[in-house]
């Protein structure tokens, strides 16, 4: 496609043409099915094959859902992490919206697993929060410091800036919850009950049960972050379309914004340089 | 079917159901509220694709009107 009032042969067109086709919609529909199915196992499992616990009872339930929840949302902060420290290598814009999309997925998790949480906490000890619960206040903490990752994108106007800040932001606060965990693990409040040690303490059907969960959980989260992901690139692709069609360069008229600005070409400057754009 | 409705009966929801109930809906909450949040962005980018759309029509159109103007000149002559 032509821009109006740009010649054929100017590198905008020529990248354009050029560019490495990225595309983050492949596979989704599989994903989605694959999900859909494995939350219709686990909840299947929950309710009519997992026996009651001898406890809690009934109320155990919710274990199913919080900690398989609280699992992927710290995994998801550890991954953030990873593919900032990626960013920061390579420089390369796709693996920090990748890297902010695994971060903004595992808040929402994580304010699925604070709720979650408090209405087990009611349930099981009759208070929605115990303060010298070690586990909860951790949990509080890393969500939190993983509050103001968004803010801090925000409040710086460079793009480049941005990106670099909110990446050395993710790579520390990413260090930062598994030495949090461990922490935890080793204080001496044991309140809270335990399970990331191994399911062996569990019984068959349990162990079964959570673990299914815990892939459900895990596919929701993929599935989630990559229509994230989708969705974020195609409105990059249709905001560079609309530049180019009203003859706008490729960096005027960007909306201030805590989300990465995602070039529509994608191709990283190497790459670029490589195929002679 | 049958099986699995005569199953829920079984399930103690006059206990703890209320608490257990509560934390499952969070999460179908969730879902539904990013379903909702995706399908706000799926017609706000609906909408930007038909504007683009008359956009690049209206740009194919204005180059070629000059090019009628000449053919017509050329036939007159």
């Amino acid at each position: 496609m032509q821009s109006p009032g740009r010649p054929a042969g100017s590198p905008q067109n020529e990248r354009l043409s050029t560019g490495r086709p990225q595309r983050y919609g492949g596979g989704l529909r599989a994903l989605s099915i694959a999900t859909v199915l494995a939350i219709a196992l686990a909840l299947a499992l929950v309710f009519f094959y997992a026996p009651l616990e001898a406890e809690q009872g009934f109320l155990q339930k919710i274990f199913y859902l919080h900690v398989p929840m609280a699992i992927v949302a710290l995994c998801g902060f550890v991954i953030g992490g990873l593919l900032a420290i990626q960013h920061l290598r390579t420089r390369d814009a796709r693996w920090d919206m990748r890297s902010y999309v695994a971060i903004h997925m595992s808040l929402i998790f994580a304010v699925g697993t604070l709720v979650t949480g408090s209405i087990w906490a009611k349930g099981s000890w009759g208070h929605w929060w115990v303060w010298n619960e070690p586990t909860l206040v951790s949990f509080l903490i890393v969500f939190l410091l993983y509050a103001t990752y968004q803010p801090l994108r925000f409040a710086i106007e460079d793009p480049e800036r941005q990106s670099r800040y909110a990446s050395v932001f993710a790579v520390t606060a990413g260090a930062f919850v598994p030495m949090n965990f461990i922490a935890v693990r080793l204080s001496t409040a044991y309140l809270h009950p335990r399970v990331l040690g191994g399911t062996a303490n569990l019984p068959g059907e349990m162990a079964l049960t959570f673990l299914v969960s815990l892939f459900a959980m895990a596919l929701l989260y993929a599935t989630l972050c990559k229509y994230e992901l989708t969705a974020k690139h195609t409105r990059a692709q249709v905001r560079a379309l609309r530049r180019r069609l009203s003859g706008e360069s490729d960096a005027a008229g960007r909306a201030r914004s805590a989300a990465p600005t995602l070039a529509p070409t994608t191709v990283p400057a190497r790459t670029a340089a490589g195929s002679g754009a | 079917m049958t099986a699995v409705l005569a199953e829920l009966p079984a399930l103690p929801l006059h206990e703890a159901g209320k608490y257990v109930a509560a934390a499952y809906v969070v999460l179908f909450a969730i879902v539904l509220i990013y379903v909702a949040i995706m399908a706000v962005r799926l017609s706000r980018i609906e909408r930007e694709l038909g504007e683009l759309l008359e956009l690049s029509e209206a740009s194919v159109e204005a180059p070629a009107a000059p090019e009628r103007d000449l053919e017509r000149e050329s036939a007159s002559a």
